[in-house]
């Protein structure tokens, strides 16, 4: 029991030091490396979409394919559901 | 739960239900222009359903409503989706072109460049993409729920018949 402990004490330190670094590596908070489609979508997404929205005008203008599967994900998961649960009514 | 609970949890979720809905509606109708939008708004109006179905119990719940009819109302939002998302295609020029920005009376009115001025008249298609998802969220959600509750409780339902309560 008290080498599972000890086991298991270091398996999570490893674990958070990685956390940790990973943590550290990343770029600093609002400069992001590769800022090119950041800096159109801010620039033009009041103007194009005319929301002032940003993230829906990406969701439903911009990105409009991933709502789309998005959207089938939840019709598939709801027909799944009441396929699976309507057999048990009798 | 095929029962329900008890008076006041029924009363209390009898009173809070409608605010629940009209701030969920609210979200959705605001898609364009607070954080939110219609798969979150869907989510909040589809937990209240589901917070007066587990007060409520399901027997009475689907004398309310069917799950049929929730499953129309869900086909009903991905319809109106696509359609939408083809009427761009048929008035501008792509798949998903917002094909309303820019017009005079519905939805067309653009905000400048670093606009904060709230005006619910923009967003070209956006808040009629915003209701259908919002519509189609709040039907799958419930019918999920819904039928989930339904299934589990016939065994109470069996009890019952039996005479044990």
């Amino acid at each position: 029991m008290l080498k599972r402990d000890f086991a298991a004490v270091i398996f999570f330190t490893v674990v958070a030091v990685f956390f940790v670094f990973a943590a550290l590596l990343t770029h600093p908070f609002g400069s992001p490396d590769n800022p090119v489609m950041d800096d159109y979508i801010i620039h033009n997404t009041q103007t194009e979409v005319g929301a002032n929205n940003g993230v829906t005008s990406v969701v439903f203008d911009y990105r409009g394919f991933d709502t789309l599967g998005e959207a089938t994900v939840l019709f598939t998961a709801v027909a799944g559901v009441i396929l699976v649960f309507r057999r048990l009514k009798k | 739960m095929s029962m329900g609970m008890s008076k006041i949890v029924k009363t209390v979720s009898s009173v809070v239900f409608p605010f629940i809905v009209i701030y969920g509606l609210y979200i959705i109708a605001h898609g364009h222009l607070t954080p939110g939008g219609g798969f979150q708004g869907g989510a909040v109006v589809a937990s209240g359903c589901a917070m007066l179905l587990v007060a409520h119990g399901s027997i009475w719940t689907i004398g309310k409503i069917r799950e049929k009819q929730l499953s129309i109302l869900e086909s009903t939002g991905a319809v109106a989706f696509i359609l939408l998302a083809l009427l761009g295609l048929v008035f501008g020029t792509v798949f998903f072109k917002n094909f309303l920005v820019g017009n005079k009376f519905l939805f067309g009115e653009i905000p400048g460049y670093l606009s904060r001025v709230a005006n619910f008249n923009t967003g070209g298609v956006l808040p009629l993409m915003n209701f259908a998802v919002g519509l189609k969220v709040i039907a799958g959600l419930f019918a999920i729920v819904l039928v989930m509750a339904y299934a589990t409780s016939t065994f109470k339902k069996g009890e019952m018949e039996d005479g044990k309560r």
